[in-house]
């Protein structure tokens, strides 16, 4: 289990305090921030990715079936998607608690 | 689509060197930037970062957002340290003592970094002809910090430090033409671009890539925070700077210049400056000011680029 | 036995980077450093060194291209003075917290206003906070030797720290002194290659410089803290290996005819040679009076020092920097302070003199010493006080 940073001790550093995981930020749950959560008509999704280009948290990726989707745990609901795709697939409801 | 397979979209990496976790506003039109820039400019990068928005939402201890090799220091001297690592990259592959990868190094800066406290360790690196490509996040303040003008900041925009009043209409001064000091120190490429035209920014951020030599790209990056605009609007904001001719998309290459995205018709300014609350306060007379430095300037751009 | 020539240490510093075989040198002139870096563009020039020669903009960026260079891998060396140390005070505590073994020689000196290019301590006075291992040198021979002992100690795999070479602007950057200069042999044997645990590499992504809220910057101190104390046994290390290949041995207290002597100055650096002839020449007339030097200002040597002035009763600090407004000369009061209730600790007394590269003669060390006499006993207080200031 990765310490938080509260729980760090002064031992536990690298040295000059490098961070040796690439990437590490995913763990943390940017999700949590919505107040909007994008959903989907996916009968119109043509598949065509640009949502995917203009989502600043880089969290939307082709789920099972294809269909470019927003992973929730990072998506801030930021909307951008909304208009960028060119088939009006996605609309935005206000987040359940 | 009988002869068409693939839409371009689908084309671009779909590997995140710059991962989501982070801590960007919603709707942060610089990490759009950033993270675009990171599909186009690979894995064989050292990226040396300022002090500045990207910086702090990308690297809480113990927790970084980067897949890349990455260093920060401090706020004005991003071009130096990029300096350093190209001098070293050189040295030791020249003494044998790294294999010769051509790693690339890429310097990282918003436009406070850039323009203001910056602008020596940038110009010192332009000059000494250093192989880098410096991005430049520009979204017009000293965002991080809470919204206080920079020279990049746009004639008339309320900032913290610039702030409209009963004696001032905002920022007084008109915003720095920094890619013109860039071409000033005749390197082989500079150029201006916007993630609301990726595909255009990631070919750019590329070529500045196999260019060698310094390298500048001015990125316009929408700040919903620092402009107040709405969160879901940071690329369209960015489509309108580009279409009122407010931030024209160009390149200069070795010297010479040339519109990337030509506009037939600029829309009226207005439409830019409306959705915007860092503009709310201006009267018609700086708006007609704004529209005819923004005719002007374009003008001069299509002459320099004939 | 290398070969004894004549040279301006100030090549003597550059040759020591040369033998190196430093990666990247960061060069931004300043008067009196002027001549390490013209040295070490000549030798590049010449194809004596093969090294990346940064002519970069300001200090602050001479030492912001080190912290890149030293974080890709390379070995790498800057030189500055006075106002270019100020100028690259914040990046200092970068290096020495990112933990970048960069070596720097400083031509200390004088800092403005009023504008003075002369040799003082204060420029070295002020950056001693910044948490880089500091040495001073007293003559040529220690200056080329503490250079080439920079680079060991900086990169050593428990070390790995930045670190200083102080010399004293023109009275020892500019003399002419015979040095004994160090074989190229012998110095592969001293100095391994260059090998930084975790650079910047496309192959292993690392990040570099994460920001640290308060929750976790106070862990990252000790962190730092711990790593400064722990150097000063391996900085001894490398005296003794040093020792073995080249035949002189450091320590970071020197002692000068201490055998009995009740009374004796304390220098840090040049002053050290005149405080030497002063000695002999009150020993000659039956004084016991001793001299002690000191060699390492970061990390401090408590344990050394308080060894040192064991038995002795009335001890001369004497700075070439006024602290203004505070507790007198620099080192006067961090010695002061690290005596502090140690059982028998001598009187101390401070002078502070030879500012702004005004020459200190012999006479007036050994004055010095008859006023420290008078004032023991007279029972004056223990102060510091400005010497061989007119009005």
């Amino acid at each position: 289990m990765k310490k938080t940073d509260a729980e760090m001790t002064w031992q536990d550093f690298e040295i000059g305090c490098i961070v040796t995981e690439p990437g590490s930020a995913v763990a943390y749950r940017t999700g949590d921030w919505r107040s909007q959560a994008p959903r989907y008509h996916f009968e119109y999704c043509i598949k065509c990715g640009v949502c995917a280009v203009f989502c600043p948290e880089g969290c939307i990726r082709p789920n099972k079936d294809g269909h470019f989707e927003a992973d929730l745990y990072h998506c801030k609901g930021c909307g951008i998607c909304v208009h960028e795709c060119p088939t009006g697939v996605i609309y935005m409801v206000e987040e359940e608690e | 689509m009988k002869n068409y397979n693939v839409y371009a979209a689908r084309l671009t990496p779909s590997a995140e060197n710059f991962s989501p976790g982070h801590r960007a506003c919603v709707g942060c039109g610089e990490t759009l930037a950033v993270r675009l820039a990171c599909k186009a400019i690979g894995n064989n990068v050292i990226i040396s970062n300022a002090t500045g928005c990207m910086e702090i939402v990308s690297t809480p201890l113990p927790s970084t957002a980067w897949r890349v090799p990455w260093i920060h220091t401090l706020f004005e001297n991003t071009a130096a340290v990029a300096s350093g690592v190209d001098s070293a990259l050189k040295a030791l592959a020249r003494k044998g003592k790294i294999p010769d990868r051509g790693t690339k190094v890429v310097a990282m800066g918003g436009d406070g970094a850039t323009f203001d406290i910056g602008l020596q360790a940038l110009s010192g690196a332009m000059e000494r002809g250093h192989d880098f490509l410096y991005l430049c996040w520009d979204n017009e303040a000293y965002m991080n910090t809470g919204i206080q003008r920079s020279s990049a900041t746009p004639f008339g925009a309320h900032t913290t430090t610039s702030p409209s009043g009963k004696k001032s209409y905002g920022q007084h001064n008109q915003k720095k033409n920094m890619p013109a000091i860039a071409v000033a120190h005749n390197i082989p490429y500079v150029a201006t671009a916007s993630p609301s035209y990726p595909f255009d920014m990631m070919a750019k951020v590329k070529k500045g890539m196999e260019m060698p030599g310094p390298a500048y790209i001015q990125v316009l990056s929408v700040c919903p925070t620092g402009w107040r605009t709405q969160v879901d609007q940071s690329v369209i904001m960015g489509r309108l700077a580009v279409e009122t001719g407010v931030f024209p998309l160009y390149e200069v290459v070795n010297g010479k210049y040339r519109i990337t995205h030509e506009v037939e018709k600029l829309r009226p300014v207005q439409d830019y400056l409306k959705p915007q609350g860092r503009f709310r306060h201006l009267t018609p007379d700086a708006i007609s000011q704004i529209q005819e430095k923004v005719k002007e300037d374009y003008a001069a751009l299509k002459e320099k680029a004939a | 036995m290398g070969k004894k020539i004549g040279i301006e240490v100030s090549m003597a510093i550059s040759e020591a980077a040369k033998l190196a075989d430093v990666d990247v040198v960061a060069a931004y002139p300043i008067t009196p450093q002027t001549h390490i870096v013209e040295e070490l563009a000549r030798m590049v020039a010449d194809g004596d060194l093969d090294a990346e020669y940064i002519p970069v903009e300001s200090e602050h960026s001479a030492m912001s291209a080190c912290l890149g260079s030293s974080a890709a891998g390379a070995r790498t060396f800057t030189a500055t003075a006075g106002q270019g140390l100020e100028l690259m005070h914040e990046v200092l505590y970068v290096a020495s917290a990112m933990r970048l073994p960069i070596v720097m020689a400083v031509a200390n000196r004088a800092l403005s206003a009023p504008l003075n290019v002369w040799g003082d301590q204060s420029d070295m006075m002020a950056v001693r906070d910044t948490g880089w291992i500091q040495m001073i040198c007293e003559n040529g021979q220690e200056a080329l030797d503490s250079t080439l002992i920079a680079f060991r100690v900086a990169e050593h795999p428990e070390v790995l720290l930045p670190v200083m070479v102080h010399c004293d602007g023109f009275y020892l950057t500019h003399v002419v002194e015979p040095i004994e200069m160090l074989e190229k042999a012998n110095v592969t044997k001293f100095l391994p290659p260059f090998k930084y645990p975790l650079p910047l590499d496309a192959d292993k992504p690392v990040t570099m410089g994460a920001f640290a809220p308060p929750v976790i910057y106070s862990e990252t101190r000790k962190a730092q803290e711990v790593n400064l104390r722990k150097s000063k046994a391996i900085i001894t290390q490398v005296w003794d290996e040093f020792h073995k290949v080249f035949g002189r041995k450091y320590r970071a207290v020197e002692k000068y005819k201490m055998d009995g002597a009740k009374t004796a100055l304390l220098t840090l650096g040049s002053f050290g040679e005149t405080a030497m002839t002063a000695v002999d020449n009150l020993q000659a007339a039956g004084q016991n009076v001793g001299l002690l030097k000191l060699r390492l200002w970061r990390p401090f040597p408590f344990e050394e020092l308080k060894a040192a002035v064991k038995g002795v009763e009335n001890l001369i600090v004497v700075d070439r920097c006024l602290s203004t407004g505070g507790p007198g000369g620099p080192a006067y009061s961090e010695i002061r302070s690290a005596l502090y209730g140690e059982p028998n600790q001598p009187r101390i007394f401070g002078y502070i003199g030879g500012l702004g590269g005004r020459d200190v003669m012999v006479s007036e060390f050994e004055n010095i010493i008859r006023q420290v006499e008078t004032k023991v006993k007279t029972g004056a207080a223990q102060e510091f006080e400005l010497f061989g200031v007119r009005g």
